[in-house]
């Protein structure tokens, strides 16, 4: 461990040299790097986690250079994955990078997911957020759930199978939304500052979480509005009923949904 | 009647169904859930769940992007 390296981390009480091996050790898996996962990845990397996982299947447009900060202009039409990864390694050579570069499917998800210790949720689209949510309910894995449009962002952590219940995406959506209800960020827009501070409230959920310090967001849903510039955290208890975490739950396998897109 | 709306006092009429609220603040019920004093209310109950004074309720919208 470089301790000078890590010195402003080491010194904050809850942290430690001990928090620094855990994260040193940890496996965080960042599903998409996009305006989400740019400032996670960036952060995450920054901060010396063990091994990165980051899943993209998606180029680089220039319309995603104002907040996806892992790409430049010199990457635009490549894959995003080869970028997001250059860029870690830029960063701190110390991290390893696991790259898929492929969209989480059904079929994927659950190996993909097995090698992590937490998920973050960077996708852009409602297929993607449900089907991750049912995998790590399913799969027993922590998930840092995200998602932003215009001026307003939204983060809740799921922690499944511990003693008290931690409510899932679906206790508050049990459905996804209908294709065409629920504008995408290309109609309606993304500040890039509002995909700033919700990646890096998902990237410090993921370190908490680590090295076991403070409170999650677990059964609370925080959402931010920019424009009032107001954080409120709304209580979420489990559902008995919820189709994914309930008492009976009716998905126990995984199947993909229609795509609901909410593009980049 | 009072009720607190995503943290804010609002006034409502009496009696106003989960349905109506919304569609008196102009929202769609399909791009919302609604939390009513910390229960979520499936959608099948939007026209017949009517509110208390002093209900709780969260409006909360579907945000996908990232």
């Amino acid at each position: 461990m470089n301790t000078e390296q890590y010195s402003r981390h080491i010194r904050l009480p809850g942290f430690g040299t001990e928090g620094q091996k855990k994260i040193e050790s940890a496996r965080v898996l960042v599903v998409g790097a996009g305006g989400l996962g740019s400032p996670a990845i960036t952060y995450l990397a920054g901060a010396g986690v063990g091994l990165l996982g980051i899943t993209d299947d998606d180029t680089v447009e220039l319309s995603n250079l104002p907040r996806q900060i892992l790409h430049t202009s010199d990457n635009v039409d490549q894959p995003k994955i080869t970028s997001a990864e250059q860029r870690v390694r830029q960063l701190n050579s110390a991290v390893k990078v696991k790259t898929y570069p492929q969209r989480l499917k059904a079929e994927n998800v659950l190996t993909v997911i097995k090698d992590f210790d937490i998920i973050i949720d960077g996708s852009d689209n409602f297929a993607t957020k449900f089907l991750l949510n049912d995998a790590c309910v399913i799969g027993g894995k922590p998930l840092v759930h995200g998602g932003v449009l215009r001026y307003n962002g939204q983060v809740m952590t799921i922690v499944p199978n511990q003693k008290s219940r931690s409510a899932c995406y679906r206790c508050i959506f049990p459905e996804p939304p209908q294709a065409g209800t629920v504008p995408n960020c290309s109609e309606a827009g993304i500040l890039n500052t509002v995909a700033g501070v919700i990646g890096l409230i998902q990237a410090t959920e993921a370190i908490k979480f680590i090295i076991n310090v403070g409170d999650l967001l677990i059964n609370r849903l925080l959402v931010f509005d920019a424009l009032s510039m107001n954080f409120r955290t709304i209580e979420i208890k489990p559902d008995a009923t919820c189709p994914a975490c309930g008492k009976n739950p009716r998905i126990k396998t995984l199947s993909d949904l229609k795509e609901i897109e909410c593009k980049g | 009647m009072e009720v607190i709306i995503n943290g804010k006092s609002e006034q409502v009429s009496d009696g106003i169904s989960v349905s109506k609220l919304l569609e008196h603040l102009k929202i769609k019920p399909v791009a919302v859930a609604v939390e009513l004093n910390l229960e979520i209310v499936p959608k099948s109950d939007y026209n017949k769940r009517t509110l208390k004074m002093g209900d709780k309720l969260e409006i909360i919208s579907f945000v996908g992007g990232g």
